[in-house]
C-alpha cells in the first residue's frame, strides 16, 4: 500500500535525510521524498498499520533532522 | 515570505544594526566579548540549537554542527567580528535560499496547476457548483465561458471555442460543437456548454496529467542519485579533512620540523574548510533543475512522468516510428472501390458491415464512405485475425475483408492494386469480390518533424508498420525515414525493436513513438515510449513515459531539446558547485581563503546554482 503525505522542511540534503530515516523505520517497504512538491511516498510492508508506522517514520525523521513536519 | 521567513529577517536586521554599533564603540576585553555575544546569539540561536540536538541524537555531521563549529572557533580564537559575520551571512544566504526556493516551487506548481476546482450542474433551472469528485458518469454539467471543462465528456448542447494550451502548449484555439468530445482541462472561451460526463473526475484527462507531473519527479535520476550519494560521502569525509588540517600540519611543524607550531592559523583554515564544505548547493539544484524541465516541458505539451525519462531522453540517438496516427493522421478515407462483378455500393456495404465491430481507422473510413447507418443485427460470427483482417457472417454469406494475406490464408485468388494505399480485399463466401483502396494522410508536420531530429543528432530514424510494404516504402520516402519495416504483426513491433536496442551502443538510447493499443508492448520495451496523447489510447498513455499533448510529431524533437537543456544545466550546476567547492577546499587548506570566501563558496554557489537551475522552466525558443 502506498500512501502521499504533505511534509515541510527547510532544505534539500534534510529532505534526503528524511527519505534515508523513513525508508529504515520498520513496516516502510520503501519511501520517497520530493522535496521541489514537499511531499512524501511511503510503500507501507504488508500487514503494517500506516497510522503508527507513520508515528515512528516522523520520530525517527525528527531526529536526523530536528526541524521537519510530517502532516498526518 | 512566510512566517519564519519573516522572523529571520527581523533577527539579521536587529544584528546587522547591533554590529554596525559594536563596530563604532571604543570597546576592548571582556566587555566586547559580552557585547558581541548579542548579534550572535540573535542571529544564531536556532543554528546553536539544532547543532546540540544534533550532536544528542548522534547526527553530528550536519550544517549546523560546521556553522556553529566554525563561529564559535572564530569567537574563541578572539576573532569576534568574523565569528558574528560569518553566521550573519550563512542566515543570510539561508533565507534568500528558502526564499528563492519557495518561490520557484510555487512558479512551476502554477504552471502546472489546471486543476478544476468546482462543476456547475443545473438543479431547477440554477447553476450550482459542486465538487468535481461527486460528479457521476453520465450527469449533465454546465461549463460557462471562461471556465475549465472540469470533466471529460461529450458536447450536448453549444458550440464554443476551446483554448486548449494548458494541456498541449498548442495556442491555437479549437472550434468545438455538439457530440464533440472535450477533455478536462480545456478553458471554455465563448459560448455556453453543456456536456454529459463519460468519466469520473479521478479517471479524466485532467487528473490523471496532475497525477503524472505530481509523482514525476518522485522518480529520481541517476544525476539525483549520485548526488544524493555524494553527499553521504562527502560531510563526514570533509569533517575528517578538517579535524587533519586542524591537528597534522601544526603537529609536524613542532615535533619534526622544530618550527611554532601556529595553533591559531591552523585551526582557523579548517574552521574555513567546515564553512566551504556544506553540500547544499549540489543537493537543492539538481532536483530543482529537473522540477523546472517537467515544469517547462509540460507547459509545451509535453509530459514527462519522470526525471530520469528526461535524463534517457536526451541521450537519445535512435527514434522508430509507428506510422499510423503517429507519421500519418490515422483519418483514413476511402479513395477507390474496384469492384469485380459486384455493384461498387453493395461491396462497399459489405465491407462496412463486416469490419463494424473493429475499433481501427480502416473500419471507421469504411462505414464513413458507406454513409448509412450500420445494422448491427445484419452481423455476426465475428473474427478478428490480427494482422490479417475480418471474417464476419452478413445475411448468412461469409464476407472476409482484409490484406492480402488474408486472402492467402483463405486460399482465395485476388488482384493486386496498382494503386498505393491500404488495400481492403474482400471475398464474399470464399468468392473474390474486389478491394477497396484507402489512404491515409500525413500529419502537417512530419516532414519537418524528421528533418528537425536529423538537425539535434539523432543517428537514426526507423519506421515500424503493419501496413502493406508499398505504402510504408512511399511514406517513408516522402519523409525522409532511413530504414523501415513493414508488415509487421504487433508482436514481431516487439522483436523488431529488441533487434534494434542490441545493434546500438549501450549509451545510446532508443526511443519508441506510437500512438494504438498495440503499441503498449514497444512502448514499454524500447529505452523510452513517448505516446501521442489527445489521440492515442489510454494504454499506449499508461505504458508510455513522455506523452505528447497534441499530437504533433514536431513535438519529439522540442521534447529531445528540453532534456538536453535540463540536462545541460544539470549538468553545470553539478560541475560549477562541485568545481568551486574543491577550488575553495583547497584554497582554504592553504591559508589563501578567508571566511568571506568561504560563505561565497557555500551561499553564493547555491544561489548561483538555483537561478540557474530556473533556467530550465523557458523552454518557448527551443
Amino acid at each position: 500500500m502506498k500512501k502521499t503525505y504533505k511534509i515541510d522542511v527547510d532544505c534539500a540534503n534534510c529532505a534526503n535525510k528524511m527519505e534515508e530515516a523513513a525508508k529504515k523505520t520498520a513496516g516502510v517497504k520503501d519511501a520517497v521524498v520530493n522535496f521541489m512538491t514537499l511531499k512524501m511516498t511511503v510503500e507501507f510492508e504488508d500487514g503494517a498499520e500506516p497510522k503508527d508506522v507513520m508515528q515512528d517514520v516522523l520520530k525517527n525523521c525528527k531526529i536526523v533532522e530536528d526541524d521537519c513536519e510530517i502532516f498526518l | 515570505m512566510n512566517k519564519k521567513q519573516k522572523n529571520m529577517l527581523y533577527c539579521i536586521i536587529v544584528a546587522i544594526l547591533c554590529i554596525i554599533g559594536l563596530e563604532l564603540l571604543p570597546i576592548g576585553g571582556t566587555i566586547k566579548f559580552v557585547l558581541y555575544m548579542v548579534p550572535y546569539f540573535i542571529v544564531g540561536y536556532d543554528i546553536l540549537k539544532k547543532a546540540i540536538k544534533g550532536i544528542m541524537n548522534k547526527q553530528v555531521f550536519d550544517e549546523n554542527f560546521l556553522m556553529a563549529v566554525a563561529t564559535v572557533g572564530a569567537i574563541a580564537l578572539g576573532e569576534y567580528s568574523e565569528g558574528v559575520a560569518v553566521m550573519l551571512f550563512y542566515q543570510i544566504g539561508e533565507l534568500f535560499q528558502s526564499y528563492a526556493v519557495g518561490k520557484s516551487r510555487r512558479n512551476i506548481s502554477d504552471l502546472m496547476d489546471i486543476r478544476p476546482d468546482f462543476a456547475n450542474i443545473e438543479v431547477d433551472g440554477e447553476l450550482e457548483q459542486v465538487d468535481p469528485d461527486e460528479i457521476e458518469i453520465g450527469s449533465i454539467i454546465v461549463v460557462q465561458p471562461g471556465e475549465k471543462v472540469p470533466i471529460d465528456g461529450i458536447i450536448v448542447e453549444g458550440n464554443t471555442t476551446l483554448n486548449t494550451s494548458a494541456l498541449t502548449g498548442e495556442s491555437l484555439p479549437r472550434e468545438a460543437k455538439v457530440n464533440d468530445e472535450v477533455i478536462s482541462g480545456c478553458i471554455n472561451m465563448t459560448g455556453l456548454l453543456k456536456i454529459k460526463t463519460t468519466k469520473e473526475f479521478g479517471e479524466s484527462t485532467v487528473s490523471k496529467i496532475l497525477d503524472m507531473v505530481e509523482n514525476a519527479s518522485s522518480k529520481k535520476s541517476k544525476s539525483e542519485n549520485f548526488i544524493s550519494r555524494f553527499a553521504r560521502f562527502y560531510t563526514p569525509a570533509v569533517c575528517y579533512g578538517a579535524l587533519v588540517l586542524a591537528l597534522l600540519p601544526p603537529l609536524v611543524r613542532m615535533l619534526f620540523m622544530g618550527l611554532d607550531p601556529m595553533w591559531n592559523d591552523w585551526i582557523f583554515r579548517a574552521l574555513t574548510f567546515l564553512v566551504i564544505s556544506c553540500p547544499c548547493a549540489l543537493v537543492i539544484s539538481i532536483p530543482l533543475g529537473f522540477f523546472a524541465g517537467i515544469g517547462g516541458a509540460s507547459r509545451a505539451g509535453v509530459l514527462v512522468k519522470g526525471s530520469n525519462y528526461l535524463e534517457t531522453l536526451a541521450s537519445t540517438k535512435y527514434v522508430v516510428f509507428d506510422k499510423t496516427g503517429t507519421m500519418t493522421q490515422g483519418v483514413f478515407e476511402v479513395s477507390g472501390v474496384h469492384h469485380n462483378t459486384m455493384d461498387r455500393d453493395e461491396l462497399l456495404e459489405y465491407a462496412a458491415l463486416a469490419e463494424s465491430y473493429s475499433t481501427h481507422p480502416i473500419s471507421k473510413s469504411l462505414q464513413k464512405a458507406y454513409g448509412k447507418p450500420i445494422l448491427k443485427n445484419r452481423v455476426g460470427d465475428v473474427e478478428e485475425i490480427s494482422g490479417n483482417g475480418v471474417i464476419a457472417k452478413v445475411d448468412d454469406k461469409v464476407v472476409a475483408a482484409g490484406n492480402a494475406k488474408l486472402m492467402e490464408r483463405l486460399n482465395v485468388k485476388y488482384d493486386e492494386c496498382h494503386e498505393v494505399g491500404t488495400i481492403v480485399h474482400i471475398a464474399i463466401d470464399n468468392q473474390y469480390e474486389g478491394h477497396i483502396l484507402i489512404s491515409d494522410v500525413m500529419k502537417p508536420h512530419a516532414k519537418e518533424a524528421i528533418q528537425a531530429l536529423k538537425n539535434i543528432g539523432i543517428k537514426k530514424t526507423v519506421m515500424l508498420t503493419g501496413d502493406m510494404n508499398t505504402v510504408a516504402k512511399k511514406v517513408a520516402n516522402d519523409l525522409k525515414i532511413d530504414e523501415v519495416y513493414s508488415e509487421l504483426l504487433p508482436g514481431d513491433k516487439v522483436t523488431k525493436v529488441e533487434e534494434l536496442l542490441s545493434k546500438k551502443d549501450e549509451k545510446e538510447k532508443l526511443a519508441f513513438v506510437g500512438d494504438g493499443i498495440n503499441d503498449a508492448p514497444v512502448l514499454s520495451r524500447a529505452d523510452i515510449g513517448i505516446a501521442m496523447g489527445a489521440m492515442g489510447s489510454d494504454a499506449a498513455i499508461e505504458a508510455a513515459d513522455i506523452v505528447l499533448m497534441d499530437d504533433d510529431p514536431l513535438k519529439i524533437s522540442k521534447a529531445i531539446k528540453i532534456a538536453k537543456k535540463c540536462m545541460k544545466i544539470v549538468y553545470e550546476n553539478i560541475y560549477f558547485a562541485i568545481g568551486i567547492k574543491i577550488l575553495c577546499l583547497i584554497l582554504g587548506a592553504i591559508g589563501i581563503a578567508n571566511m568571506w570566501l568561504a560563505i561565497f563558496a557555500d551561499v553564493g554557489v547555491m544561489v548561483i546554482a538555483v537561478l540557474n537551475a530556473i533556467r530550465t522552466l523557458y523552454v518557448k525558443n527551443l
